[in-house]
């Protein structure tokens, strides 16, 4: 099972939190806090596995961003590198050409991205495909680009 | 929403913190009064509103309201005003009991909606919340949701991913049901995708139940080998770069290992599969892309661990341990890390490991060479698995070499690992040569102006031991050894204090040419009239021991200490501490090999009757602070005093206890069903549950005598874990030959008038009844004396008291009032009714004695939990005495039927 999800940058600023177990906000912080310095202290040539605790951090940089997540002991870390992957792979198929940029001004996607693909800490959906569709099909329900440009900006 | 767009970018134009802090006050102020305000906001602007507060939660700030607009979302029929209403609910989860109302509500009412896109959300949001609460509401619901027939494909997915996470939370309020069969056989849908979600459920229920889901297994392995043998195009879009359904192989595998390797039927099968995977992994590869070769290597490493698991195949277990030696030199430095703490778990394999021992050279090297500490750490760890007689000096060898630059962070474990390896595997002990090295080492480091207490400590007693065999040396003489320890003298505090002022009274006796130095310093006023009580006795009574004893008693006063008991090593449970319970199986291995060969010299030896007495295995290790239960004095001919008067060095077995089964118990029913010739039955077999009765409330006594033998016990208990000391004294004045206590063996001829001691370490796995036998068996005269004696494990021996409000005992009594629960019984009295007596048996019993908190003043309360090694039970009891008619009725309430029943009975044989 995924215990967490954290997007972060290369300037250790968090982009995305998701959390699979139920821990308080304080404590959250201060994970967030050790994580990001952990990983931000390696280099390329290290391994993409972390001991921490008794959980594995299985991470990955794309661009600007790093991709932690949290597996347990017994979970299989090159398929936790795949989920990375394939995450990845979904955003940047409904953006297109994802940048750290999409994800900071649509965090609401990129988190109802994620609840498609993972649920409670376990792969719900592996294929592209499916996944994607649930949220293009949620898509057509909101707004288009002229009704956009009406709203006011306050 | 552009709004949005707008304050994330002045957000982030923000060129300081206050000034970002400014910004989000500004809105949250705007925010606040829009909500306030009298005008209805229609949902756009809520949705917005809603989603700047969930971006200000995100950025790191606390937000305090918006939970009720959030809440109203919900009931929007608009998707992607909903969307943003669970979002928000979901991040920010509140426990205001008047809104989990509202939003149960409205879960409850996308629920039964029908429209897939809504019950998808719903269900997304409980398993993001996962609360109690959540469980409470929907747990019975999910399952129906999951296994109607007319459920969709994605609805199905998340309703089972939904169950998972309410499951893991909160077990008790998922019950396993009829749905459970129909949820197996979602493993033969026809929907990859939710293949793979039913088969995580799956594999978290059966690892509880494994029994329910038993015919998973043969499902299971049928749709792994359809996958393995499809070909790379077949499954469409669950193909991911050119690997076949890599996740829902990878949980196949998963499931699989919650089982033990099915019928033959299957098993061939599933050898089949297996056997493909290994072929594949030699296969050139079908891209160059990372993506391809981790997916691959994911299921390969997945199949590997299934055939670890299993253990059976010896032809698959090479060909895994071939394979995973090929990545330990692969270039990728995931592999080689995957191999290397793969390679951990082979080495154990009875089948693998000699194979692995033929990768030494290589782990080594990479733990020479390798640029990462997480790989150097698996490296040190396979170091460990792999160790074995053969190997082990090569392997301490190069660990010692390595700790020299190894980090920081894993120099401790290193430290661990070497002094367990050197401790199982040494095969002699120079053991002056060590005591000697030790106290010129220690003496060294005492000479840094500044030390840690602990040195102080350490040095104190290592000098105070073996200080004479480096005071040939004039620059360690006698004399140097006191000023150096006495100059740390006044910085250290009172119990290092008192630690070293025995440290002086043995100089006195190790140094009599320092005898007046010390007395003066224990004559000081500092010393004599110190405030600290101990210090002050300490004095006192050194300096009388130094000026009245003997050369020769101040010589067997202050004796060297005696080779230490031994007991589970520390340094074990240290690395069992940080290593989690997989390092358990090493702990019992070492244990084993350590009785049998480890332990020559610490055989336990009868002792004669007139030797002195030494400390008992009992009194702290350094054998100061307390005072050793010994008597000096020649042991009167009462049979009581057998118990006190000698000790020998002792030995331990682990003797976990289960219900019924005794084979756990060493190998006590071995024993007792072999045939054993007993050419004089007399005294053969002891019912002993008389005997059993006087210890539940009390830990020590007498368990057994007749003419010829008296057992005496001394034990202590806490949590789920006790140690029992069990001594055995032969009255006569006979020896005893062939002396065999079945919990396992002690020097078999027992002097007559001598005693033989030995402990038991007992673990509690679960709630008992039957206490363990000790069978014991010996020639006296030459007749063959057979016994049986049941030793006094109860199961309150693992009560921990817990105190607790009156309010508190009574609403825990009330949930405990099933009838499964409480077990009552009524009896006479068999004992005055003493008040203070019943108080005093309670807390022997082991529970909490809770004053003041029956109405009634006349009757006993009490609380305790019972620690058993899998649960912890909450136990409350109530004793209701009447005097009048001399009878008690004596009430326990416990979690488990069998817990309250056995409580009771042995409690109401108490009074």
């Amino acid at each position: 099972m995924i215990h967490f999800i954290l997007l972060f940058s290369r300037q250790g600023k968090l982009r995305l939190q998701k959390w699979y177990a139920t821990l308080p906000d304080k404590e959250k912080k201060k994970i967030i806090r050790e994580i990001v310095q952990i990983i931000l202290a390696r280099n390329q040539k290290m391994s993409s596995f972390v001991d921490w605790k008794d959980l594995k951090l299985v991470y990955k940089r794309y661009a600007s961003l790093y991709f932690c997540c949290a597996i347990e002991d017994r979970d299989n870390e090159l398929l936790a590198l795949e989920v990375v992957h394939r995450y990845v792979e979904l955003l940047d198929r409904y953006f297109g050409n994802v940048c750290e940029l999409d994800i900071i001004f649509n965090f609401e996607k990129a988190y109802f991205i994620l609840d498609e693909f993972i649920l409670g800490g376990e792969i719900q959906e592996t294929s592209k495909k499916s996944a994607v569709k649930a949220i293009e099909d949620s898509d057509m329900l909101q707004e288009t680009m002229e009704e956009y440009m009406n709203k006011p900006a306050f | 929403m552009r709004g949005l767009a707008v304050f994330i970018s002045d957000i982030r134009n923000c060129k300081s913190k206050e000034a970002e802090i400014k910004r989000i006050n500004k809105e949250l102020a705007n925010i606040r009064s829009k909500f306030k305000g009298d005008k209805a906001l229609d949902g756009y602007s809520k949705k917005k509103y809603v989603c700047k507060l969930l971006f200000i939660f995100l950025l790191g700030h606390d937000i305090d309201f918006g939970h009720m607009e959030a809440v109203n979302l919900l009931s929007s029929n608009r998707y992607t005003e909903k969307q943003i209403g669970y979002l928000f609910i979901s991040v920010l989860v509140n426990s205001n009991s008047e809104l989990i109302r509202l939003i149960n509500n409205a879960i409850k009412n996308d629920l039964a909606s029908r429209n897939p896109i809504f019950m998808g959300l719903a269900l997304h949001c409980i398993a993001n919340v996962g609360s109690r609460e959540m469980a409470e509401a929907f747990a019975g619901e999910i399952p129906k949701i999951l296994v109607a027939g007319d459920t969709m494909d994605s609805v199905k997915q998340s309703a089972a991913l939904c169950l998972l996470r309410l499951y893991r939370t909160s077990p008790d309020l998922v019950p396993m049901g009829d749905w459970t069969s129909r949820v197996v056989h979602l493993l033969n849908d026809q929907h990859l995708g939710v293949v793979t979600a039913a088969t995580s459920l799956i594999t978290t229920l059966a690892q509880k139940n494994p029994e329910e889901f038993k015919t998973s297994v043969s499902l299971a392995v049928s749709r792994l080998s359809r996958i393995v043998t499809s070909a790379s195009t077949d499954l469409q879009d669950y193909t991911y770069y050119f690997v076949p359904a890599p996740w829902l192989s990878v949980k196949l595998l998963r499931l699989l290992q919650c089982y033990p390797p099915p019928d033959p039927a299957v098993r061939g099968r599933l050898t089949e599969c297996l056997e493909t995977i290994l072929n594949k992994a030699q296969e050139p590869p079908k891209s160059k892309k990372v993506q391809h070769s981790n997916a691959k290597n994911a299921v390969l490493f997945e199949a590997i661990s299934l055939i670890i698991h299993h253990d059976s195949e010896p032809n698959l277990l090479v060909r895994a341990c071939n394979q995973l030696g090929q990545f330990l030199q692969h270039r990728e430095t995931n592999l080689r890390y995957l191999a290397l703490e793969s390679m951990c778990t082979l080495a154990s394999s009875e089948f693998s490991h000699e194979a692995v021992k033929t990768h030494i050279e290589t782990v080594i090297n990479a733990l020479k060479t390798e640029r990462d500490v997480s790989v150097r750490q698996r490296a040190v760890d396979l170091l460990y698995a792999m160790c074995d007689r053969s190997n082990a000096q090569q392997i301490v060898a190069e660990m010692l070499n390595y700790l020299e630059t190894a980090d920081y962070s894993i120099r401790e474990e290193i430290v661990l690992k070497v002094a367990i390896l050197a401790e199982k595997y040494a095969v002699d002990y120079t053991w002056d040569d060590v005591q000697g090295y030790a106290a010129k080492t220690v003496f060294e480091a005492l000479q840094a102006p500044a030390c840690h207490e602990n040195l102080v400590k350490v040095g104190g007693y290592i000098l105070g031991e073996f200080g004479n065999l480096i005071a040939g040396d004039p620059r360690s003489s006698p004399l140097i050894q006191f000023n150096l320890l006495h100059s740390k003298f006044h910085l250290c505090s009172v119990p290092t204090r008192a630690l070293l002022l025995s440290t002086y009274i043995k100089f006195v006796n190790l140094f009599p040419e320092i005898k007046t130095t010390i007395q003066d310093v224990l004559r000081s006023d500092s010393q004599l009239k110190n405030a600290d009580v101990e210090l002050q006795q300490r004095a006192v009574e050194y300096l009388r021991l130094s000026t009245i004893a003997s050369t020769d008693i101040l010589a067997t006063v202050l004796e060297e200490m005696p080779p230490f008991p031994e007991r589970e090593s520390s340094i074990l449970a240290k690395l069992k501490k940080k290593k989690g319970p997989s390092t358990v199986t090493d702990l019992e291995e070492i244990k084993k090999e350590r009785s049998s060969d480890m332990n020559g010299s610490a055989e336990p030896t009868p002792v004669n009757a007139s030797n002195v007495s030494t400390p008992s295995p009992s009194a702290d290790l350094l054998g100061l602070g307390a005072v050793p239960l010994t008597n000096s004095a020649p042991a009167p001919s009462s049979s009581g005093s057998l118990l006190v008067d000698v000790f020998s060095d002792s030995s331990s077995v682990a003797a976990p206890l289960a219900p019924g089964s005794e084979d756990n118990f060493a190998s006590s029913s071995d024993l007792a069903s072999s045939e054993v010739v007993s050419e004089e039955p007399a005294d053969a077999v002891h019912d002993a549950d008389e005997l059993i009765h006087k210890f539940i409330c009390k830990n020590n006594g007498v368990l057994f005598e007749n003419q010829l033998l008296q057992i005496g016990l001394k034990s202590e208990f806490r949590q789920n874990l006790g140690r029992m000391f069990i001594f055995y004294g032969n009255k006569t004045s006979t020896q005893f030959l062939n002396f065999t206590p079945t919990t396992k063996p002690v020097d078999p001829i027992v002097d007559g008038g001598a005693q033989v001691q030995q402990v038991v370490n007992i673990e509690c796995i679960s709630d008992f009844m039957d206490a363990p036998i000790l069978n014991i068996q010996f020639r006296y005269g030459g007749t063959l004396q057979n016994l049986s004696v049941k030793l006094p494990i109860t199961l309150n021996k693992f009560f921990q008291p817990t105190e607790m409000s009156s309010q508190d005992f009574f609403q825990r009594w009330k949930q405990l009032s099933s009838p499964k629960q409480e077990v009552q019984n009524i009896f006479k009295a068999k004992h005055p009714m003493d008040t203070e007596i019943t108080k005093a048996k309670i807390i022997g019993f082991g529970s909490a004695l809770l004053e003041e908190v029956d109405p009634n003043p006349a009757n006993f309360v009490g609380a305790g939990i019972i620690h058993t090694k899998t649960i912890q039970i909450g136990c409350l009891l109530r004793l209701e005495p009447n005097l009048q008619a001399q009878m008690y009725r004596l009430t326990l309430r416990t979690s488990k039927e069998a817990v309250s029943q056995r409580l009771c009975e042995l409690l109401s044989e108490q009074f």
